[in-house]
């Protein structure tokens, strides 16, 4: 086995307790997550239904109306994203950073990536009339948005994956290689699913709600028929998790694995069946109005996304446990000996290997004076030869230059004046017109 | 030295932060700080005097704000975070882990922030003229909040310049009111006003393209909001400029230092009087005789609003070196309270992603390609921005380089370039970083940071401390 790394902590307090910032992190990520949901699968559904909408007008009305709800989804998953990174800088710092320079180019292009993908929703959103007669292009400024929002996911899941092993570190040279560690693709196929499912959770509501103008919107659609198409979508997708959840479950590396997570992970699994009996009842026989049947849908969702995010939070406390303890010894070990070091370098006493104190004279020179003269060479300033032909035996002519040098030599830059005490001046110049040096 | 080092070999890692703060600096102070208030201003104008066109052009202008803020404004906010995180990962650390209050107060004003502007922009058209007071009401407290955004990260961003008493006090409101943020403050404020005063005379042009009478009106009425914030402007540079070399000459004991910040006091001076004079020439023009103010003329005094906040901002950086956290973090993320173990016991003792603990003379110059990647890449390339050949050359010459007077350079150039922390390593390891130089020299090399080279741990594992 490759020797583990072993960086220190940084030497300062966590600013508030760390169970805030657990309890912040599990529920403020959840939130940030929902929305990139949303953000994701509502780019998808835009494109799907833009597609379909070439034959059908209501389509594309109805994708037209879900690229409304992107453009401020988008905003809101960004600026809560924030929050929980803010929390993964504070509580992860090492590790963290630790990935995000691992795999450092694809974490910096989420950047030009997100922000290009913005600009195309955009773009998509308020040319849907002037490209009218353009549509496979603008269908093509709607799929490109969809792959880029695809695309991002996969960094950030590398490097969520990459911060918790970190025995892998190692082994890893960029973005492409860390790809690839098991668990990655699992995890993001999971997550693409749920995006889906979420978004069509949403989508039921927001067209389903009895107020929203349904029948001034589309010529064929109504509200119980928006309603449905929704409902298939989420069970489809909820359904599909049922295979990828196990997948990811048994990709997952062993050491995080813990009673509680299966604890945690069975918990969710029992609600979304719940859910997903509801959705086939909703499908099969949809309720005359968004009501008890949503509500219990929804919560018993909302458990699912809890349960297995608090699981997704026991497994990584679990996997970095030993090596968050470890650092701390470490830290704490360096932070004494770094004192001591102080104490030592206040007290004047030099611990370095074999080395006797200079004699001061020598000491400024060596530690001052030497970056930019040395005996017979020119460096930076002229060699000491041509110093001492200068002021020989007018060692007090010498400190009156260090002190105020002027512009002397065209060739050369000029000298910074040279801050010292009285008796260090007069060392300096002594050593320098030392006939023996 | 405890994280992965990311680098960037042509560009340099501080060109990079610039680049993207720069971006995010100039949309932030221009398109929101300072251009709510004004669209909120021009939505304002119609309800007084009952003009629909005026009401189009808050709404144009805000649209192009609207898209532009959300997009490339915050990817560009996030950006600065990604980009630091790489670049100077113990720097961002430890100020996450001060300010932590303070930025999870500013995330929460920046949510807010974000649903009030598309709240303010969505509902524009919806809300009509029947709610018009309460759309702008709106638009005040979203100017507000744009504002406090600011107000909140310039405490955190002048604190990195001079932490005041928080290097004893390590508490966050000794952090929070350092001695630079209210000048800092009172700088900013007016030039966002200016720059959005700017930017927004420069799109009515392309707004009012047949509209020649709300033309001229606009660049009168956006004129008179620019001359009226460039005095406050110029008062707040002064009284940044007047704050900040007083502790810059208190703190730097060594001569060249002064003359070089006196330089930049020199320049900072000049660029004021340069764009006060230049902006209120032009917005003189478009207040009095607006129709005669051709396109082109505006773009000058925007530039030079962009080149003076640009110079400030690399003031700001330029002067806080050597460190990056005064007097507590070097620009090289390594803690002054470190220096004088590493200084005993060596960097590579104590380093996290070396491939080894000693030097040998077999591995000489790998270990001094180590230790310059710890400890000066964060500002130094091999041969691009900033290059550390390029440096060496100017003091050394194009003729052959001694090793040992290299070597005594990297031991004692903080003393006299007050702005380099030293070196924090022993004799030997400045040898080495010596030896590596002289055969990058001979060589040269591209310097791989970790996210593609990937990073190297000692067959020992972790260090014991005082073990050696």
């Amino acid at each position: 086995m490759s020797p583990l790394p072993a960086p220190h902590d940084i030497p300062l307090p966590l600013p508030v307790s760390p169970l805030f910032l657990e309890v912040a992190i599990v529920f403020l990520f959840l939130i940030h997550i929902l929305f990139v949901a949303l953000m994701v699968g509502g780019s998808l559904l835009t494109v799907a239904f833009e597609i379909r909408g070439r034959r059908r007008p209501d389509c594309d009305t109805l994708a037209r109306e879900i690229a409304a709800t992107v453009t401020v989804n988008k905003s809101l998953a960004v600026v809560l994203g924030v929050g929980p990174l803010l929390v993964m800088n504070v509580f992860y710092t090492v590790f963290f950073y630790s990935a995000n320079a691992l795999t450092g180019a694809a974490w910096l292009a989420i950047i030009p990536l997100v922000t290009a993908a913005f600009l195309l929703t955009y773009l998509h959103k308020y040319t849907w009339e002037r490209l009218a007669d353009a549509k496979s292009l603008h269908i093509a400024i709607g799929a490109l948005a969809s792959v880029l929002f695809l695309i991002v996911p996969f960094v950030f899941l590398t490097n969520i994956n990459l911060m918790l092993f970190p025995d892998r570190w190692t082994s890893v040279h960029g973005f492409l290689t860390a790809l690839v560690l098991p668990n990655v693709l699992p995890r993001y196929l999971h997550f693409v699913t749920a995006s889906v499912a979420l978004t069509g959770l949403f989508l039921m509501a927001y067209f389903g709600r009895a107020s929203y103008p349904v029948e001034g919107v589309f010529r064929e659609f109504d509200r119980r028929a928006l309603r449905r198409r929704f409902a298939s979508i989420a069970l489809g997708a909820t359904g599909l998790q049922l295979l990828l959840g196990p997948l990811l479950f048994f990709t997952l590396p062993a050491v995080g694995v813990s009673w509680a997570l299966a604890f945690n992970i069975l918990a969710g699994i029992s609600l979304a069946l719940v859910a997903i009996v509801l959705l086939i009842h909703e499908v099969t026989a949809p309720a005359a109005c968004l009501g008890v049947r949503y509500l219990a849908i929804a919560t018993a969702l909302t458990g699912t996304v809890i349960f297995m995010a608090y699981g997704r939070h026991l497994y990584r406390e679990r996997a970095l446990e030993p090596h968050r303890a470890a650092m701390a010894a470490r830290t704490a070990e360096f932070g004494e000996a770094a004192l001591a070091a102080q104490m030592r370098a206040k007290a004047g006493i030099h611990r370095t290997k074999g080395e006797v104190p200079l004699p001061p004279g020598e000491q400024v020179f060596k530690s001052i004076c030497s970056a930019c003269h040395a005996r017979d060479t020119r460096l930076v300033g002229p060699p000491l030869t041509e110093v001492d032909r200068i002021y020989k035996g007018n060692p007090a002519a010498l400190i009156a230059w260090v002190k105020a040098p002027g512009k002397k030599r065209p060739d050369y830059p000029q000298m910074p004046a040279i801050k010292l005490t009285e008796v260090q001046y007069q060392a300096v110049a002594d050593y320098v017109l030392s006939p023996g040096h | 030295m405890d994280f992965p080092i990311f680098h960037l070999d042509f560009a340099g890692n501080r060109l990079l932060i610039a680049g993207i703060a720069v971006l995010h600096v100039a949309i932030n102070h221009a398109l929101a700080v300072g251009a709510m208030p004004l669209v909120t201003m021009m939505e304002l104008h119609d309800l007084r005097h009952g003009r629909p066109d005026w009401d189009r052009l808050a709404y144009r202008t805000l649209a192009v704000c609207f898209i532009i803020t959300t997009s490339v404004g915050a990817l560009t906010g996030v950006g600065i975070w990604f980009a630091t995180s790489l670049v100077n990962p113990a720097a961002i650390g430890s100020l996450i882990r001060v300010f932590f209050g303070a930025w999870f107060a500013e995330w929460i004003v920046f949510c807010l922030e974000v649903v009030a502007i598309t709240t303010y922009f969505l509902t524009w058209k919806r809300m009509g003229h029947r709610h018009k007071r309460a759309h702008i009401a709106l638009g005040i407290g979203l100017s507000l909040l744009s504002w406090l955004t600011m107000a909140v990260i310039v405490a955190i961003l002048s604190f990195m310049m001079e932490p005041g008493s928080w290097t004893s006090q390590r508490s966050f409101i000794s952090g929070v009111f350092n001695p630079l943020y209210l000048p800092q403050l009172a700088f900013r404020t007016p030039v966002a006003m200016l720059a959005a005063g700017l930017f927004a005379l420069g799109l009515a042009f392309f707004l009012t393209r047949s509209e020649r009478g709300l033309r001229a009106e606009a660049v009168r009425l956006l004129s008179l909001w620019v001359v009226a914030w460039t005095p406050l402007a110029l008062a707040g540079g002064w009284w940044y400029r007047a704050r900040v070399p007083a502790w810059m000459l208190a703190n730097m004991p060594v001569a060249l230092a002064t003359q070089a910040y006196q330089g930049w006091y020199r320049d900072i001076a000049v660029a004021l009087a340069a764009m006060g004079a230049v902006v209120l020439a032009v917005a003189a023009w478009g207040a009095f005789v607006p129709r005669r103010l051709p396109r082109a003329a505006l773009l000058v005094p925007f530039c030079l609003v962009l080149v003076m906040l640009g110079s400030f901002e690399r003031v700001r950086e330029f002067i806080r070196k050597p460190f990056v956290i005064g007097s507590y973090l070097y620009a090289n993320g390594i803690r002054a309270d470190a220096v004088p173990l590493l200084q005993e016991e060596g960097v590579l003792a104590h380093a996290a992603y070396v491939s080894s603990r000693t030097i040998t003379p077999a591995n000489r110059e790998e270990a001094g390609r180590e230790l310059f990647l710890i400890c000066c890449t964060r500002c130094h390339t091999t041969s691009g921005v900033n290059s550390v050949l390029a440096k060496l050359t100017n003091l050394y010459g194009a003729g052959p380089w001694d090793r040992d007077v290299v070597k005594g350079y990297l031991r004692t150039m903080h003393t006299v370039r007050p702005y380099m922390p030293p070196f924090p390593g022993t004799e030997e390891e400045a040898g080495a970083v010596a030896d590596y130089l002289l055969a990058l020299r001979r060589m040269p090399a591209e310097l791989d940071g970790a996210q593609t080279a990937g990073v190297r741990v000692p067959p020992d594992g972790a260090p014991a401390p005082g073990s050696r």
